[in-house]
């Protein structure tokens, strides 16, 4: 067992980068210190790798193994019933791409409809959830009485289930309900139609604005005061430091709430099913298709849908993180690499 | 619990049971003909009774009586969601994964083809049962395919409350038998003071299960079938317009209130209640809650109308089946005859209301007393048609709501909805 040798995180490496002693960046001083410490490190790398093998393992069975096993089933078919018996066969057939070429052709208006759906519901309660959120975090970041108070409650929404809130609001938006009495007017907001839309949309914003609210928030706390003087000094007025300072400083934070919320608002399930209802044209969304698959056992164009969806999420994550260099991974970013800048010109000094 | 620590029994299990029912094979069936006769029920011991959560508190003590006289064959009762479509998602899991967990299971009436042709449930030795004795209807929804795969343990049945106070006052005698004189009492009462701004007549006409059911009703009383009696759907006819057509004309001219379109059992029923409403096809179980409300005294039960008489409702209910993966199926077989017997759905119609399956309780003095709208329950089950009992039910039923709504909410005719909906169930249960 060579590695097991090995000492840990090469003190001598953190001492000459006077970099914090955290384990996993040791890998990082193999590009400047020259060859001598590349060949130190082929050792820390096994190492690296032992200690970060349980993660993978866990992580392979639970997010690699049943993204490959659902890969797999959405090649299969339904099972076929056997006219002469009446019974159902065991096993389900190899269609190959069948499955998807059916959700595009055969069933490619429901599709459709529920792709729409989803992107609408995406980009509308997203929109909505960013300026709220960012609006309720300047308000919970003011420093006033009741201020514990009103943090409080704006974090309730949150706090709630989202079954539960589905629920609460289809008692507002009964035929007899509040909405109606407080409008005055007679809408079903749970029967087909846009009235539907605007009703999981109000919902879900409610429920979800808050946690935009409050990752900015904690972006918000890490600002230092000195660059709002120094804007104040400047001259800058409220909407030019908001603009100039909170905003660009607050950025990396919002973007990874925005991301978080656009891959929660692509699965969007529960709201509109329990809401509106399953099988409801107006608020069908792709996640809603696979379960419908796979409550009547069709588990092969089920894992087809669901295959899609995921596809679909990763494509706006990696847009996400190409297109805004929104700093998910902690190091691929631009704030962090001006850091990694930073410090190798501190290391250099050092050494100098 | 329960659940966890039962499924981690062995599968060994499961293959012994396979081994003896192959070697065991039609040693103690007695009944039945057709293709595949039954299954053998051998073995005793524990098992478990698996059905929805039980909120009245009159299963357990049932199953204790069972405990207290079989001490070696116990029974378990696992408790499943009460909504249905997580009771039936959980049942299938457990058939997936060929589980032995769970013996007797409480299905759904609509589930019973679907079960059978996935060979979830066993074939049952027919002439072990008091079928006889039974409502005819509700013995259909136990069947697949001329053999019988459960039994039944409850049924439902639409019924029409009424307004007695209100007909009385417009001078109208009986209650309606057709929708015509349904709608000519409505337009009576509503020229009373005391009618003003009252609906006449609702069901359930959500996109959910209960627009299936009274879909499925309007259909069979206007004469009309959704699938033939070969399973075959029919329904592009012009007695499924008829019916389709009251449906939607009702909701046009305001005999059925434009909100219903939202209404689930449970907003007719306050609607109802709130005297917004002089008729309302709802099950049983409103009965005593209107008893309970401003309307109590004032109302009373009728069969559902239709076209030209009668109408027939559909029918609710649940059936006892044997999961073909479990084990000690000689005890669930006694406890399937144990749980559906005469004495037992007694004390459940008593302590429950739960409507039973067997003909002479509805007519027994003593419990017409507590329940007076049994007379009314049985005519309805009687004349009832189950819903279609083909084997892709989620799909059919998805079929019927999406164009049924689809006419009552004036989006498609009736006769473009119709004729969609015919090639969608002829897809569905061609497959």
């Amino acid at each position: 067992m060579s590695h097991t040798r090995v000492p840990p995180p090469s003190p001598d490496a953190d001492v000459v980068t006077g970099a914090p002693a955290v384990p996993a960046r040791t890998e990082r001083p193999a590009p400047r210190g020259g060859r001598r410490t590349v060949r130190a490190t082929s050792g820390t790398a096994g190492m690296a790798a032992l200690l970060v093998s349980p993660t993978l393992l866990v992580l392979a069975v639970v997010v690699l193994y049943p993204t490959v096993m659902a890969l797999h089933e959405s090649l299969y078919g339904p099972k076929g019933l056997d006219p002469e018996t009446g019974f159902i066969s065991d096993t389900e057939p190899f269609v190959g791409l069948q499955n998807y070429a059916d959700i595009l052709g055969e069933a490619g208006e429901r599709f459709w409809n529920a792709f729409w759906n989803t992107t609408f519901f995406t980009v509308v309660t997203v929109t909505l959830e960013t300026v709220i959120g960012v609006a309720m975090a300047l308000i919970m970041h003011k420093a006033f009485r009741g201020r514990g108070f009103v943090r409080a409650g704006i974090l309730i929404p949150w706090a709630v289930p989202t079954a539960i809130s589905g629920l609460l609001w289809r008692w507002i938006f009964n035929s007899d309900g509040v909405a109606n009495a407080l409008l005055g007017r007679q809408i079903l907001w749970t029967s087909e139609g846009f009235q539907a839309k605007l009703a999981v949309i109000v919902a879900e914003v409610w429920k979800t604005a808050p946690f935009i609210g409050l990752l900015v928030l904690a972006g918000l706390q890490v600002i230092p005061k000195e660059v709002y003087e120094a804007a104040r000094i400047d001259g800058a007025g409220r909407a030019r430091r908001f603009w100039h300072v909170t905003l660009p400083l607050v950025k990396p934070a919002l973007l990874v709430a925005v991301l978080f919320r656009c891959m929660d608002a692509l699965r969007m399930f529960d709201l509109p099913y329990i809401l509106i209802g399953a099988q409801k044209n107006s608020v069908e969304t792709l996640s809603m298709l696979a379960q419908n698959e796979a409550s009547n056992v069709r588990f092969g164009p089920a894992s087809a849908y669901a295959v899609i969806l995921f596809v679909y999420v990763f494509l706006i994550a990696l847009a996400f993180v190409r297109l805004l260099g929104t700093d998910l991974v902690g190091d691929t970013g631009t704030p962090e690499r001006s850091r990694r800048f930073g410090r190798r010109r501190k290391s250099a000094e050092v050494t100098a | 619990m329960k659940t966890r620590s039962t499924r981690a029994i062995p599968s060994a299990a499961v293959l012994t049971v396979g081994g003896l029912l192959l070697t065991a094979c039609g040693s103690s069936g007695d009944g039945g003909s057709g293709q595949a006769g039954p299954a053998s029920f051998e073995g005793r011991g524990p098992i478990s009774y698996v059905a929805a959560k039980d909120t009245t508190g009159t299963i357990q003590p049932l199953i204790d009586r069972w405990n207290k006289q079989h001490p070696d064959e116990k029974v378990t009762f696992i408790q499943l969601p009460t909504d249905a479509d997580a009771q039936r998602q959980q049942m299938i899991q457990n058939a997936e994964t060929k589980s032995d967990a769970y013996t007797v299971l409480s299905l759904d009436v609509v589930w019973t083809s679907e079960f059978a042709a996935h060979q979830w449930i066993d074939r049952l030795p027919e002439k072990q049962f008091p079928l006889g004795r039974m409502l005819e209807p509700v013995v259909e929804t136990a069947k697949y395919r001329d053999g019988l795969y459960a039994v039944p343990h409850s049924s439902d049945g639409g019924m029409l409350y009424y307004r007695t106070d209100l007909l009385k006052k417009a001078g109208v005698k009986a209650p309606p038998k057709t929708w015509a004189e349904m709608k000519d009492a409505c337009a009576k009462v509503q020229k009373l003071p005391e009618g003003k701004g009252v609906g006449c007549y609702a069901g359930q006409f959500q996109k959910y299960e209960g627009l299936t059911v009274n879909f499925s009703e309007a259909v069979h009383s206007a004469g009309g079938v959704v699938t033939g009696p070969d399973g075959k759907p029919d329904v592009d006819t012009p007695e499924a317009k008829q019916g389709l057509d009251f449906l939607v004309g009702s909701l046009k001219d305001g005999t059925i209130p434009k909100k219903a379109v939202t209404y689930l059992e449970e907003d007719g029923r306050q609607a109802f209640q709130n005297g917004k409403l002089v008729f309302l096809r709802n099950w049983p179980y409103v009965y005593s809650h209107a008893q309970k409300s401003d309307v109590r005294g004032k109302f009373a039960v009728a069969p559902l109308p239709g076209l030209n008489g009668p109408g027939s409702s559909s029918l609710g209910g649940h059936n006892l089946a044997v999961s073909s993966f479990a084990k000690n199926k000689a005890t669930a077989l006694d406890f399937i005859k144990f749980m559906t017997s005469e004495q037992s759905t007694e004390t459940l119609l008593k302590e429950a209301s739960l409507a039973p399956p067997y003909a002479s309780l509805y007519d027994d003095q003593q419990l017409i007393d507590q329940y007076p709208y049994l007379p009314v329950l049985k005519e309805s089950i009687v004349r009832a048609v189950p819903r279609p009992r083909v084997v892709p039910y989620g799909d059919v039923t998805a079929s019927i709501q999406r164009e049924a709504y689809a006419a009552l909410t004036g989006s498609k005719s009736s006769a473009d909805a119709l004729k969609a909906l015919q090639a969608d169930l002829q897809k569905s249960v061609a497959q």
